[in-house]
């Protein structure tokens, strides 16, 4: 148990560096696509601070959410995938 | 007892594994130099990083009816993040957001060259003066030769080898 308290504290620092440097690049990106890549990479931490939750209390609240994240980033990725490709305007 | 210490063991390698591998595509994102790679740091996460997570979980809970839940929210992160990786990547490579020079091998060279080559033909019933710098389009030198000669035509023509399809 002390185990995975210990575990728990790290865990948090390193997904807190990692959903900052996400932001980094999500305010910085030059482009759409950079912006959406640091977008799911933060889906990532997101989901990965879930899990993490539930494996300290051992308890599978979450479990649905984490699904459900999984397909709305998906979902939303491949959207802003296609507006970018249809986006530009027909040159001839 | 001692099986319980040894589990929290693995699970707690287990998740501070797959939480590094946030932060290594945090790094990634912030150190890489273009697009393509940068989405090369950015799927780690999302599928390793994910099955060591709901590992660690499963681990901790320690019942069996948990392990299909587990597996199918891996299983949906399997499926759908290639395809929404493939996704960005040819938005990315259509619109030009990579760097040629860094590039070591481009596997779709030899079909844009095709669909450049045919391109004249489709812009001879559009009209002349894009026709003309449509056919100087292939090579970096032909185009600094179009631009001198069409400089405002060759402009729109940049793409259109690439958005043929």
């Amino acid at each position: 148990m002390e185990v995975l308290s210990v575990a728990q504290i790290i865990v948090s620092a390193v997904l807190a560096l990692a959903a900052v440097l996400a932001l980094v690049r999500l305010a910085r990106g030059p482009s759409l696509l950079d912006r959406l890549l640091a977008i799911d990479v933060l889906l990532a931490v997101v989901c990965a601070g879930l899990i993490v939750d539930m494996a300290a209390g051992r308890h599978m609240n979450n479990l649905t959410l984490v699904v459900a994240i999984c397909l709305i980033g998906f979902i939303g990725s491949v959207a802003v995938a296609r507006f970018v490709t249809d986006g530009r305007p027909r040159e001839h | 007892m001692n099986t319980d210490l040894i589990l929290d063991i693995i699970t707690a390698v287990c998740l501070i594994t797959g939480a590094l591998m946030s932060l290594a595509a945090g790094i990634g994102l912030l150190r890489f130099p273009d697009l393509l790679s940068r989405m090369h740091a950015a799927t780690k996460p999302q599928v390793f990083g994910l099955l060591l997570l709901l590992t660690g979980l499963g681990l901790q809970l320690g019942s069996w009816a948990a392990v299909p839940l587990l597996l199918i929210a891996w299983l949906f992160q399997l499926l759908t993040v290639p395809a929404s990786a493939h996704m960005v990547g040819r938005a990315g490579y259509r619109t030009k957001h990579l760097r040629r020079e860094i590039l070591s091998v481009d596997d779709l060279d030899a079909v844009v060259e095709a669909a450049a080559e045919e391109e004249p033909e489709a812009e001879i019933t559009a009209g002349d003066a894009a026709a003309e710098s449509a056919a100087a389009e292939p090579g970096p030198a032909e185009a600094d030769a179009a631009a001198s000669a069409a400089g405002p035509v060759r402009k729109d023509q940049d793409n259109s080898g690439t958005r043929k399809d």
